[in-house]
């Protein structure tokens, strides 16, 4: 039974489409990933499925209801993380949780969730003094607090550091496995490819491609990429398998098919030569988002841990 | 009304002592030193035989109400539009109002404890009789915390943080002068008397004086306040935003 049903959604601001026509549904027990460069539209997305914004045009249904009508009715079954936004400095984790707890019908314990997130031991601290990970594992929390049917996650991970991201992304595994339908926005490949079922890329407002992670990057696929140096130039052209060679001095990019390995190997024997300091890279999702998308890839896990945890 | 908001709001009101200081604790400081000049606690004929200090009483009242409405009632409500709080709390069940009516009976509080510690001050520290007509005052009161509040919601729907904080003291000096703090009503030339008494603050100054003084308000002095209120609470809930 489909948990959410997204037909046909378009928003516009003042001075730009943000979302211009995107259907897609999300079954009971899925997470459910939305990937997209920055602006590509996916907060504006779901936004409009919490009942923060109003579409121009298009339906949606979450467990049946209409994000504004019964507003009322999809907020106690709704769980949002939401891009920033914060909480009072001096708030502690522990009143925040109890806080809106009190805004459910049947909510979460508050003691009990600290715990499952890791955040006991910070249960009396401020806000404030919250490092970056604690502020994201409780925003998670808040998101949760009223045990939903299906949560929102919007970029869960940005800012944290690598640990960090692995011990999230165990949490949202175990989070589906209680039996909650997750909606997760990134623009992480690599967190789309650990965690989701099933992704939908969206490109300018529409959805590119919809797929398992697996399937995208089949499709996506131009098999692999072999980088080495040698010690001398070296002609490999015309290799079974060899789609393509860059010669950069002395440093070799080879992309092809699963038989270019063998192939290059096999020839660089012959020539006497070995390849030194070899690697070989399937291709990933990030190349099929990429291929999707059509541009540069997104920003990679390196360029967003310096935010990191300690603060 | 939901009471965990209103206990965790309160919480974290006293956890901020910047607040406290302002908020609660300002008033009674002027007014116990204003009461610490020896000719202040003199009958003055300019005044109608009356202390110096008991006619600061309700001025300082009205400076505890302002100080709280037009100043850190929308300093913390526009903060929380800026930092994503209300965005978040729009996200769950809660109801904006649970919001509103949180911070406003917090302020309440707040205002109430302030109210009582002024009172005290000059009562115990300088005779200064409590007020003759308590009902009056009480409900006169009220009317004036609900006029200014709804002054500083309107305030709040502003904009930036900076912007509302701005907007919070230049509505505060004049409203303030028009109320007497730095030269009481009483002896205000009679054409400021009047200008006065149409001003929020003017009139609501009025009527803690006449409850003071044992008396019921003059009706022109409740339209006054009145019509403030309906008019800034029209244009508050008019002008909201949650983000």
């Amino acid at each position: 039974m489909a948990v959410l049903e997204v037909t046909n959604l378009h928003k516009r601001y003042a001075d730009r489409i943000a979302v211009d026509d995107v259907s897609f549904t999300v079954e009971r027990g899925e997470i459910f990933g939305i990937l997209g460069r920055n602006g590509a539209g996916k907060t504006t997305t779901v936004e409009c499925i919490g009942g923060l914004r109003t579409p121009d045009r298009g339906e949606i249904r979450v467990l049946g209801l209409d994000p504004r009508r019964d507003r009322e009715r999809l907020r106690a079954v709704l769980g949002m993380q939401l891009q920033e936004s914060t909480l009072q400095d001096r708030i502690t984790a522990l009143e925040a949780l109890r806080l809106f707890a009190s805004f459910y019908p049947d909510p979460a314990r508050p003691e009990q969730l600290l715990d499952d997130l890791g955040l006991a031991g910070s249960a009396r601290t401020a806000y404030a003094k919250l490092s970056g990970g604690q502020k994201q594992r409780l925003s998670i929390a808040l998101a949760l607090v009223g045990n939903p049917k299906l949560a929102i996650l919007d970029e869960l991970t940005t800012g944290l550091d690598p640990q960090a991201r692995r011990d999230t992304w165990h949490l949202i595994s175990g989070i589906r496995d209680r039996g909650v339908t997750i909606l997760l926005v990134t623009h992480f490949m690599d967190e789309a490819e650990r965690l989701c079922d099933r992704v939908a890329v969206i490109h300018e407002g529409r959805v590119a491609a919809l797929d398992t992670p697996a399937a995208l990057t089949a499709r996506a696929a131009s098999g692999q990429v072999l980088t080495f140096h040698v010690t001398r130039p070296v002609a490999l052209d015309g290799l079974p398998g060899v789609d393509s060679v860059t010669l950069d001095g002395e440093q070799v990019t080879v992309r092809g098919t699963d038989e270019a390995l063998p192939a290059v190997v096999a020839e660089l024997a012959r020539q006497g030569l070995a390849p030194i300091g070899l690697r070989v890279e399937q291709s990933t999702l990030d190349d099929a988002f990429v291929q999707i998308t059509g541009g540069s890839p997104a920003p990679s896990l390196a360029q967003t841990v310096q935010q990191g945890e300690a603060r | 009304m939901n009471s965990t908001m209103f206990r965790t709001e309160l919480r974290l009101y006293f956890r901020d002592i910047a607040a406290v200081v302002f908020g609660i604790l300002l008033a009674p400081a002027i007014l116990a030193i204003l009461g610490s000049v020896p000719a202040f606690r003199a009958a003055d004929p300019a005044l109608g035989g009356r202390t110096t200090v008991s006619i600061y009483v309700p001025i300082m009242l009205t400076m505890a109400v302002a100080m709280v409405a037009l100043s850190m009632l929308p300093a913390q409500l526009s903060a929380y539009r800026e930092r994503g709080i209300l965005r978040r709390l729009a996200a769950t069940p809660a109801r904006p109002r649970d919001l509103l009516t949180a911070q406003a009976l917090v302020q309440l509080t707040v205002l109430g404890i302030g109210v009582l510690l002024v009172l005290g001050v000059g009562w115990l520290a300088y005779g200064v009789e409590l007020p003759a007509n308590p009902v009056a005052f009480v409900l006169g009161f009220l009317l004036v915390a609900v006029t200014l509040f709804g002054i500083g919601l309107l305030l709040a729907t502003a904009g930036s943080a900076k912007m509302v904080q701005g907007l919070g003291s230049l509505t505060f000096f004049p409203l303030m002068f028009f109320a007497g703090l730095w030269v009481p009503r009483e002896v205000m030339p009679r054409t400021l008397q009047q200008i006065s008494a149409y001003t929020p603050l003017g009139a609501g100054e009025q009527v803690m004086q006449d409850a003071v003084a044992g008396h019921w308000p003059h009706a022109m002095n409740i339209a006054v306040l009145c019509v403030y209120a309906a008019a800034a609470w029209a244009g508050a809930v008019r002008f909201f935003r949650w983000s």
